[in-house]
């Protein structure tokens, strides 16, 4: 297979697996503190709430989406360049996704932190 | 931050890289998978290490879901990264594998990167759950503190 296949493929991944992590982020906080309905109305009531949220159900397809790009990205490359080139560009692509669509305030502070990460991703994963 | 979602950020951690090391270990019986032994994957689910996994990575997906609830999604992705660094320590203790200079710096990088974001709020944006308006406020004004203590 091609680089240019290959890189298709990484891109496929960081953006399925951004868009699931924004949409289950902007989906838990407009359900609430997870933690406090569970102490007031039970797990039950929780779980109801949770799998009745279509923007939750809309990030878990992007998440499943996200897993199957990376399993047809691994049968065309090598693992060692898609899992650290995937997951470091993800950590960057949801602090700019994170600014955009969910208004969150990403500071020289969480910049710093997801470019470190991201490299440290990268380095582990060699 | 209270202690409590302290202790939800370390589930997130140990139940993220536990359940990965042990879906390792688990795959680690049956070789190598591919097209043409692709039926092989559904008997691992009868594995016992993949099962102990797969039962925590839904703990990890759990408490991850709880974070995402009262923290940004760039606090909560940064601040729980010590599980790549906690699977490299889990993967050379229980797996053996080789851990080299190269990896150990990137621990560093990411210990880093956590301090960098467990030194600010955890959430920036207004809430849309009148449950965390009180709590937005005091993140508020935590924030405007900080940002006036650099100025």
């Amino acid at each position: 297979m091609t680089a240019a296949l290959t890189w298709a493929g990484i891109a496929s991944i960081v953006l399925t697996a951004t868009a699931g992590d924004v949409l289950q982020s902007r989906a838990m906080k407009e359900i609430g503190d997870l933690g406090a309905m569970r102490r007031e109305k039970g797990l039950l009531q929780v779980v109801r709430r949770v799998v009745s949220s279509s923007r939750f159900m809309l990030g878990l397809l992007f998440m499943a989406l996200a897993f199957f790009s990376l399993l047809i990205t691994l049968s065309w490359d090598d693992v060692s360049v898609i899992g650290p080139a995937s997951a470091s560009l993800t950590f960057i692509a949801n602090a700019f996704a994170a600014r955009i669509f969910l208004k969150e305030r990403v500071d020289h502070r969480r910049w710093l932190a997801a470019l470190f990460v991201a490299g440290g991703v990268v380095m582990l994963a060699r | 931050m209270t202690v409590r979602k302290y202790l939800i950020l370390l589930a997130v951690t140990v139940f993220g890289a536990s359940g990965d090391v042990c879906l390792a270990r688990g795959m680690r019986d049956f070789g190598a998978v591919s097209s043409s032994n692709w039926r092989q994957l559904l008997t691992a689910f009868l594995n016992p290490w993949v099962i102990v996994g797969i039962c925590l990575l839904i703990l990890f997906f759990c408490s991850y879901l709880t974070a995402l609830s009262w923290a940004d999604l760039t606090y909560v992705l940064p601040a729980t990264a010590v599980s790549y660094v906690l699977m490299a320590l889990l993967a050379k203790i229980f797996l053996h594998e080789n851990v080299t200079l190269e990896h150990w710096l990137g621990v560093g990088l990411i210990t880093i990167g956590v301090g960098f974001v467990a030194t600010g709020p955890s959430l920036t944006v207004p809430a849309r759950h009148p449950r965390q308006e009180s709590e937005s406020a005091a993140t508020r004004v935590v924030s405007q503190k900080s940002t006036r203590s650099e100025v």
